[in-house]
């Protein structure tokens, strides 16, 4: 009886060990559902989904605070992600889907004010006070977060078309033939 | 006798070369425009040299190569520029392409050559040189050679494979430069073995040209070489690079690594020919030679200018009227042309006149059956009915499972498959989707780092200020209670002094105070003007005289104005 015991006791308190040295040993940092929840979102930290970030959208998707249809540069292909990383219906987006863009600025109407400098996330125009401001349009997300702030309406979003760098092989289809 | 080894899989396609092999090489006729698209060869897009209006000549460098791996453009003949434009690009796609529109004079003239003695130059010039004359891989990847001809410093150069396999059905330039033009072929075999020193070179040509084959051995004779002329068996893709190299060499290329790995390096005939011409004769690759064939009354190869519009060059082959479309390339890996007006390119090997008679259309995609045709077939032991599926449910993380990068787009599994399924259509549309994606990914990663190295630095900064404004106002509240202090002490001092004298000297104590400031600032402007003085800016220093009088200009401009006193005239000290 005594001996049944003592085993027991020395099994619960060998495990227990194990499991305290486990938890400290493999402590997760973090959320990493909210990591998962970022990886899917496009990054261009445009704040449309009414947070300031992507980062701050994926928290509030985590704690089920925020929908996930919210997001209209992800479009419809990342609110599917989303669904199917967290289980959830997927929804209509809130918002129209635009084609992807990138900002333009022109130059001769630009008056150096540097506030489209200060409203870019992503660092992605260059100038400085009473010169003129260009984007580097291979950094700028299409966020628009600096068209606004413009006191001259010198920036435009500009569509980016299809080109020979960004092409890409159609789904192969089936042509359908008139029967007569 | 050098044994041969096999790759797995492969077709038998008719050839179809016969037609075109009839009559010999012969130069196109100059066309009324050309367009020559910039970018011609894998890497970055050479940058545009002319502008419209100039006059240019044959030869003439017109787009500078962007980078190391990328290959300059030149003029195919002298002329005008008529415009640095897009235009539709040879390219299944039909979207347009920066391209140099010349029209010709006629006189053909070229611009100063000069060739280079290869043997007596370091590696590094020949390779300079070969990147100067535009010579790219003509096989079709058109990828610049002088990327391929540094040897790795880690494994010896065993072998050098040459190919002028041609196993694409319909084509036969290769064939016919082997044949006409064998000496300055194995001359460009020669220069890429002395900048590469391998232990062997093997020439492999399929052994169904055997006249190719006979010319090149009897060059090769003549000059005196020791290249092995080798006849391949005739089957399709044996003119993949990592199919001959396994063919002749028996080494078989692993997916994750590149040839030279192995110590083996592959070139085509025609770039030997080009590298040739660029090196003893200074000629930078303005033309090439091109098959016409399929649906055309006279059927031969053209040595064709870079450039020459689509519907210009069929002309010379007199199309047969139910021709419906031209193919680039041959019939297992080409592409329809998407127009008319598109250029020939240094990747143009073949242009073939369709006619719904030569390729009937294929009767609709039917279910998979999986029949497994397509595996036994597949070069590279690849799996197409698995990839077939994958790449049709857009699962593309299974199919690069399924190594679908490892496919070389060579056709067979289509080509084979009982229900005519367009299997490769599928891989390039996978393919292209998944670069697509790693694009995007890439990018939003770097728009990530950016946002939050930004959001850090916003914040550190509003540290920062706030640390600042903590900092003056202590400062301030510190000299207020100093203040204070001193001004109980004068009062108390004031107090202590006898009535009679404190008459006298309070009016002295204001006028003493007014003064100290004024020398104050005094000194403060002085300082300021050394210091502005002991500066000089830092970007004048090499300036160019055009610079310099600009600036002076500018400089009396300023001083008309107002806005700056004359430089030389010294201040007059303020009182």
């Amino acid at each position: 009886m005594l001996t049944a015991i003592a085993i027991m006791a020395l099994g619960a308190v060998v495990l227990g060990a194990a499991l305290g040295y486990a938890s400290i040993k493999f402590r997760v940092e973090g959320d990493p559902l909210v990591e998962k929840i970022e990886a899917i979102l496009p990054q261009t930290q445009c704040g449309q989904c009414g947070y300031p970030g992507c980062r701050p959208y994926a928290e509030a998707i985590n704690k089920g605070e925020a929908d996930i249809n919210l997001c209209p540069p992800g479009g419809m292909e990342g609110v599917q992600r989303l669904a199917e990383l967290l289980g959830r219906e997927a929804k209509p987006l809130e918002a129209e889907e635009k084609p992807k863009a990138v900002a333009f600025i022109d130059e001769q109407t630009c008056i150096g004010c540097t506030l489209c400098i200060q409203a870019c996330p992503v660092d992605a125009i260059v100038g400085a006070a009473k010169q003129m401001h260009t984007i580097i349009d291979d950094l700028c997300t299409g966020c628009e977060l600096c068209v606004p702030p413009c006191p001259v309406e010198c920036i435009t979003m500009e569509p980016i078309g299809e080109n020979l760098d960004n092409w890409k092989w159609k789904y192969p289809v089936i042509e359908l033939k008139k029967v007569a | 006798m050098l044994s041969l080894f096999k790759f797995k899989g492969g077709v038998k396609p008719q050839t179809n070369k016969a037609q075109s092999v009839s009559e010999p090489i012969a130069m196109a006729p100059l066309p009324s425009r050309l367009f020559v698209p910039l970018h011609q060869s894998i890497g970055g897009t050479p940058q545009p040299l002319v502008e419209a209006g100039q006059r240019v000549l044959k030869g003439q460098r017109i787009g500078a190569a962007d980078g190391w791996i990328s290959a300059a453009v030149h003029a195919p003949t002298s002329g005008t520029v008529r415009a640095v434009a897009e235009h539709v690009a040879a390219h299944p796609s039909g979207l347009t392409s920066l391209s140099v529109e010349i029209e010709p004079d006629g006189r053909d003239e070229w611009c100063e050559r000069t060739p280079i003695d290869h043997g007596a130059l370091a590696p590094e010039a020949v390779r300079e040189r070969l990147r100067e004359a535009g010579v790219v891989g003509l096989g079709g990847a058109v990828f610049p050679t002088h990327g391929k001809l540094t040897a790795s410093k880690t494994v010896p150069m065993e072998e050098l494979v040459i190919n002028g396999a041609e196993c694409e059905p319909f084509i036969t330039c290769d064939d016919l430069l082997m044949r006409e033009r064998a000496e300055e072929v194995i001359r460009g075999v020669g220069v890429f073995r002395d900048l590469l020193q391998p232990k062997r070179v093997l020439i492999g040509i399929e052994d169904n040209k055997p006249e190719a084959v006979a010319a090149l051995q009897a060059a090769v004779a003549k000059l005196g070489e020791n290249f092995a002329v080798v006849a391949v068996p005739t089957l399709y893709p044996a003119g993949g690079a990592k199919q001959l190299i396994r063919v002749l060499t028996g080494k078989e290329v692993p997916s994750t690594k590149r040839s030279t790995d192995l110590g083996v390096q592959c070139f085509n005939v025609a770039t030997a020919y080009t590298a040739w011409r660029a090196v003893a004769h200074g000629e930078p690759v303005v033309s090439r030679i091109v098959t016409l064939t399929g649906n055309v009354e006279r059927p031969r190869n053209w040595e064709a200018l870079l450039g020459t519009p689509l519907s210009e060059f069929v002309a010379l082959g007199a199309p047969k009227p139910d021709t419906d479309g031209y193919l680039m390339g041959g019939p297992m890996m080409g592409f329809a042309m998407p127009a008319m007006d598109a250029p020939l390119v240094k990747a143009t090997n073949c242009i073939i006149a369709s006619s719904p008679a030569l390729f009937p259309a294929k009767a609709p995609e039917m279910p998979c059956i999986r029949c497994g045709e397509c595996a036994k077939v597949c070069p590279h032991e690849l799996q197409p009915f698995e990839l077939y599926w994958f790449a049709r449910a857009k699962n593309f993380g299974k199919t690069q499972e399924y190594h679908i990068f490892d496919c070389i787009e060579c056709g067979c599994c289509s080509f084979v498959c009982p229900s005519r399924i367009p299997l490769v259509q599928y891989f390039r549309f996978a393919k292209s989707e998944i670069w697509a994606r790693e694009k995007e990914k890439n990018a939003a990663d770097q728009a990530k780092a950016r946002f939050e190295w930004k959001t850090e630095r916003d914040e550190r900064e509003k540290a920062e200020k706030a640390e600042k404004l903590a900092k003056a106002a202590a400062a301030q509240a510190a000299k207020k209670a100093a203040e204070a202090a001193a001004a109980a002490a004068a009062a108390a001092a004031a107090a202590a002094a006898a009535p009679g004298d404190a008459g006298a000297e309070t009016p002295a104590a204001p006028v003493d105070a007014e003064a100290a400031k004024k020398a104050a600032i005094a000194a403060a402007i002085e300082r300021a003007r050394a210091q502005r003085e002991a500066a000089a800016p830092k970007n004048t220093e090499q300036l160019t005289p055009a610079q310099q009088r600009e600036i002076a200009a500018v400089d009396a401009l300023r001083q008309q104005a107002g806005i700056e006193p004359p430089p030389a005239a010294p201040e007059e000290p303020k009182p």
